[in-house]
């Protein structure tokens, strides 16, 4: 099932298209509560995780406290190992610049690994309109090209899809029946993509960390396709989002413990990829050019705001594994790119209130994702800040009429006798009709779906206290 | 743990949906309270937290309601409230929200007073009658309560000192019900999708009494139970407590 949504529509009506597609709960709810319980289990071998986790928070927020200087000495650094450093503002300059490259480089086929920020940027969609065929290799994101489809996970990017559904699309890509057997659909996507990655004149990946220090980039992926990438095609690019730099070794081992354990329940992923520059004159493989494209789009929307500890984010996943919301939607409900607690964070700051305010209402505000977060966003809060902007800039006046007669009736303790007084003996009188027949579209909306009102008491508490002389 | 000396005084802040929609839970927990040794004070004019406006945005409208509930709950006595929601938004959010403002010390000096029900009589469980009850039921961990204020254990161990009572574990205990306030006015249907998995791992259980700190997750829980016809009555945990102790009378 590829994903129909509509995001010109608000997030209640995709919703309502996830919440009606057959068998979706199903597929997200297990694969989140597998995810959920390795966490859990990785985070054991850990000696104190509360302890790793602050220090992790801390190690990012240091990071952040100095970007400038960070990522100065990143691109000194790997300049320095022979690499190009270009530095994108928005997501135009940086699907330009790989965009030239390709052109220079004479590329008809690019190799990809799993990259968001290159899905946030639009990049495959580009290089497809230059004639470069832009190959997903991470199996999920390939599964997903196949679809015709948008991440629906940030780790695990094709979990809405069921074996059956990626049996029938590489039937359809092969010409050929194709059982619903994993070890089979999987040798199948792995042989088609051996001969992309032999040909491909690019590689594309992203980056999960750059170490300041080393002028390095660390890659951790569990199919190796992220090293092809970087190794196999002569010219090699990473894009990574200008927020994740980090100072040394040192940090990286933190950094790596959490994100591992966060992300897939994994002491250390299959690879974890280090790599600091071009290829070495002494060196027998290796691209022999390398680039580096580190992207703002928006990030520095949040630096030295309420919201900047919202960069502190190494896209571990673990938020969305837990949310009682996304369990129900999927990721497509909120964005096609970044899903779940922190796409409803970062979308609408990066791409300002306007166009996704209403992601930060997508939240019950339960607080599982803060308390899962191996950076210690707290993503819940910034949801409610959230709601702040949208209150003073974009409510509906009816909205905000509404909490101000709400405020007066709430305020007084008489006045809220009388409401109470008034509100129950209605209630008691029209029963659950109170949903269904009268225009009061709040207790309607509690109705509508099928869902009983309470009975209504013969008096408030504070009356029957009052009547006991209390 | 038992403390030697309980309060004399308390401060019983029902909150509003509980005093509003079900007086029952305020009573029982009074009674229970009375019963732990404690003179129960009631302030008319503490109504509301204000959290309905706060989790929306509306800080403005937050801050009205909760200032006249602030000048109620003045004092000296810990104050003791019937949700473990308005609790944390109490505890944690108030100095906040009346933060540099005139009211921002006695904010925090509220803050540090107020005590969520179950936490609060689970340290004057030796004081209790005999508890006695044959209902089996499962207990559901309500967001904030678990999240926003840690607990965890307090609800269960006053369960566990009724006799007679079973308590069940569902699955997913701690995942939040949906409900989430003007969450589930804003998204009616998801809302109602999340509700039902609880639903069903609470009858999965065979417990027809679903327990909670929260009133709130119970009205929407058990709104989508009875509607769906599933056999689930909801009990906020004085009530149980309240029920136990007329049945341990002889």
């Amino acid at each position: 099932m590829s994903d129909t949504h509509d995001y010109s529509k608000g997030f209640g009506a995709r919703a309502a298209v996830s919440l009606g597609r057959p068998g979706l709960h199903d597929l997200v709810s297990e694969a989140v509560d597998r995810q959920s319980a390795a966490r859990l289990q990785a985070l054991e071998s850990l000696d104190d995780p509360e302890a790793l986790r602050d220090l992790a928070a801390e190690i990012r927020d240091d990071a952040l406290a100095r970007l400038d200087e960070r990522l100065a000495s990143l691109a000194a650094n790997w300049e320095a190992a022979g690499g190009t450093v270009f530095f994108a503002a928005d997501a135009d300059e940086a699907r330009s610049y790989v965009a030239d490259l390709a052109t220079r480089t004479g590329a008809k086929t690019a190799v990809k690994s799993k990259s968001m920020v290159t899905e946030e940027i639009g990049l495959n969609a580009v290089l497809e309109q230059m004639g470069v065929e832009a190959i997903e290799t991470d199996l999920g994101e390939f599964i997903n090209q196949v679809a015709g489809d948008h991440p629906s996970h940030i780790v695990a990017p094709a979990i809405h899809h069921s074996k059956a559904d990626v049996a029938r699309l590489f039937s359809r890509l092969s010409d050929e029946p194709r059982d619903e057997d994993a070890q089979a659909l999987t040798g199948f996507a792995r042989a088609y993509l051996r001969e992309k990655f032999l040909s491909a004149e690019l590689g594309i990946t992203g980056a999960n960390f750059g170490i300041s220090e080393a002028g390095a980039l660390c890659i951790v992926s569990n199919e190796g396709n992220a090293r092809m990438c970087m190794s196999l095609p002569p010219v090699h690019v990473a894009v990574m989002g200008m927020e994740r730099v980090i100072g040394t070794w040192d940090e990286l081992a933190v950094m790596l413990a959490l994100l591992c354990r966060s992300a897939t329940g994994q002491k250390i992923t299959q690879y974890v990829s280090l790599l600091n520059g071009a290829r070495r004159s002494d060196e027998p493989d290796g691209p022999e050019e390398s680039h580096l494209v580190i992207v703002d789009n928006g990030r520095s929307n949040l630096l030295g705001t309420r919201y900047s500890s919202a960069l502190r984010c190494i896209r571990c996943g673990a938020c969305l594994n837990v949310c009682p919301v996304f369990r129900q939607t999927g990721g497509h409900a909120y964005d096609p790119v970044y899903s779940g607690p922190i796409g409803a964070v970062i979308n609408p700051l990066m791409k300002g209130t306007d166009e996704a305010g209403e992601l930060a209402h997508a939240s019950t505000l339960c607080g599982a994702c803060t308390a899962v977060c191996p950076v210690r966003i707290p993503l819940h809060d910034l949801l409610v800040y959230l709601r702040q902007e949208y209150a003073r800039e974009s409510a509906p006046a009816t909205e905000r009429a509404g909490y101000q007669v709400w405020a007066r009736a709430w305020s007084n303790g008489r006045r809220f006798a009388w409401f109470s007084r008034v509100g129950n003996r209605f209630g008691r009188i029209m029963g659950d009709r109170v949903g269904t027949r009268l225009p009061l579209p709040l207790l309607s909306r509690w109705t509508r779906p099928g869902r009983r009102l309470p009975s209504f008491p013969d008096k408030a508490y504070r009356d029957e206290r009052k009547g006991a002389g209390g | 743990m038992t403390h030697e000396r309980q309060p004399k005084k308390v401060i019983l802040f029902p909150t509003c949906l509980v005093d509003l929609m079900f007086p029952d839970a305020a009573r029982a927990a009074e009674r229970v309270l009375g019963r732990a040794g404690c003179n129960v004070d009631f302030r008319a004019q503490a109504v509301c937290c204000g959290q309905p406006a706060w989790n929306s945005g509306h800080v403005e409208a937050a801050r009205r309601v909760a200032r006249g509930t602030l000048e109620a709950l003045r004092g000296a006595e810990p104050i003791v409230t019937c949700s473990g929601s308005c609790t944390t938004m109490i505890q944690h959010y108030w100095p906040e929200l009346f933060e540099d403002t005139p009211l921002e010390s006695a904010a925090r000096d509220v803050a540090a007073r107020v005590r969520e029900f179950s936490s609060f009589v689970a340290e004057l469980i030796s004081l209790l009658p005999e508890l006695r009850s044959a209902r089996v039921v499962t207990y559901h961990d309500s967001c904030h309560m678990l999240r926003g204020l840690g607990i965890k254990d307090a609800p269960r161990d006053l369960l566990g000192a009724i006799d007679g009572l079973e308590l069940r574990e569902m699955e997913g205990s701690e995942r939040c019900c949906g409900f989430g306030g003007t969450f589930s006015i804003r998204y009616p249907e998801l809302s109602c999708a999340m509700a039902d998995e609880k639903v069903d791992d609470a009858a999965s259980t065979g417990a027809t009494t679903v327990v909670a700190s929260d009133i709130g997750c119970l009205m929407h829980i058990c709104g989508r139970a009875d509607a769906r016809g599933v056999a689930l009555e909801g009990r906020y945990i004085a009530e149980i407590l309240e029920g136990s102790m007329e049945e341990g009378v002889p």
